[in-house]
């Protein structure tokens, strides 16, 4: 198996390459930003940490890396995972400092988190209970009451309900996963999220959109 | 709903783990990347790694044994201790932390805090306050509070989070290690002035004090080091008293 994480200088890539390669895809993981292989990728890993535009600049800087990207998952229609910002980027716009235009792959734009409550401490930093909205291959058999790492401020109002594959409540409903084709983000951990993480991972590297 | 978290916390000195009493008398407490390691498996939401002795000795933080935590447990880890920028927190996120925790060269300059978060991000930045209780309100120390700083813990608090900081860990000097349970008057008073979370440190004795530092202090996390080292009391027994008390916690068993 053959699994490439994204790196365009973002996010904790070290634990994402182990809790992959714990998840099945052992030695078959492989953490590049060279354009070859990722447009040759069997499945896509963009995780990101930190500021929508931030990472959206990180991405375009690496040469050939945006037009890869394109054509593994778009063209070919690899199966992707997006974690964190690396999901936000799927939006067409982040809004964090300014708007910074996204991929586009899946309608719908990076707003800061509005709870509805003052009291709720932002960023949303801990673990929250999933709600599976609509059934989907990478969130299967998760348990009763799965429990998954969230830490942001920002959280993707997707166009399209059924883009929209989990949620939480934090206040009001925010969006934890979407999915749509071979595309899968998450807006939580799951390198960070125990056996529940873990079997979010599995699962996605035993995904065949 | 979002969860509170419990955090086993280790100081670590010269490779060990150690506890002490008002950060003074130090006591050997294992491996850090051994008890790391059971404290995932008893299900903590989080652990926390203070290079307790980093910035009095002008070392930078011990990125081997953050390497090696970082690759058995799949949990997020706070990384603190001689974090003097944005190259320093960016070392230890590429070694597997998570967050960072910066104290003494935050008080220095706070300005530091906003060039962090800017790198990484604000979630990233963690300001760690410890406090020591000064007439009606609490003075700030640094240096592994060795040195005063004169600031105002609460204002200074409010200064990081303007700045970024995207949490505080709040520690109780006067608190700290003597198990009579966290200074909730110093949490009151800071959940009523910032709008981050907050994590609890200093002074648990028994997992009854995790409940009050949330139901009474409203705290969002609360750290412990003692009880959970030398074997008072296990995460779970925390879980089970937080949820007693009409806490949100997760636990193990959900997940099943």
């Amino acid at each position: 198996m053959s699994v490439i994480v994204v790196d365009y200088g973002s996010g904790n890539t070290r634990s994402v390459v182990r809790a992959v390669a714990e998840a099945g895809a052992g030695g078959g993981v492989r953490l590049t930003d060279d354009p070859d292989l990722i447009a040759s990728a069997e499945r896509l890993i963009l995780p990101g940490v930190g500021h929508f535009a931030d990472c959206a600049r990180g991405l375009s800087a690496r040469p050939g890396v945006m037009d890869a990207l394109h054509h593994a998952a778009r063209v070919r229609g690899a199966p992707f995972l997006g974690i964190c910002v690396g999901m936000q980027l799927l939006a067409d716009a982040g809004l964090e400092d300014g708007e910074t235009p996204g991929l586009g792959w899946i309608g719908g734009r990076v707003e800061r988190l509005d709870t509805g409550d003052a009291r709720l401490p932002i960023p949303h930093m801990g673990w929250n209970e999933l709600e599976i909205v609509r059934p989907h291959p990478v969130t299967a058999g998760l348990g009763a009451r799965p429990n998954a790492y969230f830490v942001h401020s920002f959280a993707f109002s997707v166009i399209r309900p059924d883009d929209v594959a989990v949620t939480i409540r934090y206040g009001s409903r925010v969006t934890a996963a979407v999915g749509r084709d071979n595309l899968f983000g998450t807006q939580f951990h799951p390198e960070k999220s125990q056996a529940v993480g873990q079997k979010v991972l599995e699962n996605f590297l035993d995904w065949r959109p | 709903m979002l969860k509170v978290r419990v955090i086993p916390c280790l100081d670590v000195k010269d490779g060990r783990t150690v506890k002490g009493v008002n950060f003074v008398d130090l006591k050997d407490a294992g491996d850090p990347t051994a008890l790391a390691k059971a404290y995932d498996e008893q299900g903590a939401d989080e652990l926390c790694f203070l290079d307790i002795t980093a910035s009095v000795e002008g070392r930078g933080a011990i990125l081997h044994v953050i390497e090696q935590t970082a690759d058995q447990c799949f949990i997020p880890l706070t990384v603190g201790g001689g974090v003097r920028g944005p190259d320093d927190i960016i070392r230890l996120l590429r070694a597997g932390a998570d967050k960072v925790a910066i104290n003494t060269a935050a008080v220095e300059d706070p300005d530091i805090i906003l060039a962090c978060a800017r790198k990484v991000g604000s979630q990233c930045v963690i300001a760690a306050v410890d406090a020591r209780r000064e007439g009606d309100g609490w003075g700030v120390y640094t240096h592994g509070g060795r040195r005063s700083s004169r600031c105002e813990a609460i204002a200074y608090a409010r200064r990081a989070v303007e700045l970024g900081a995207g949490e505080i860990l709040l520690t109780s000097m006067d608190r700290d290690g003597t198990k009579g349970g966290y200074d909730l008057e110093l949490l009151k008073r800071m959940r009523d002035a910032i709008t981050v979370p907050i994590v609890a440190s200093g002074g648990a004795g028994h997992v009854g004090h995790m409940a009050e530092a949330v139901t009474v202090g409203g705290a969002d996390a609360v750290l412990a080091a003692s009880i959970f080292h030398f074997g008072e009391a296990t995460i779970a027994d925390a879980k089970r008293a937080l949820a007693a008390a009409g806490v949100p916690v997760r636990l193990l068993e959900d997940a099943r």
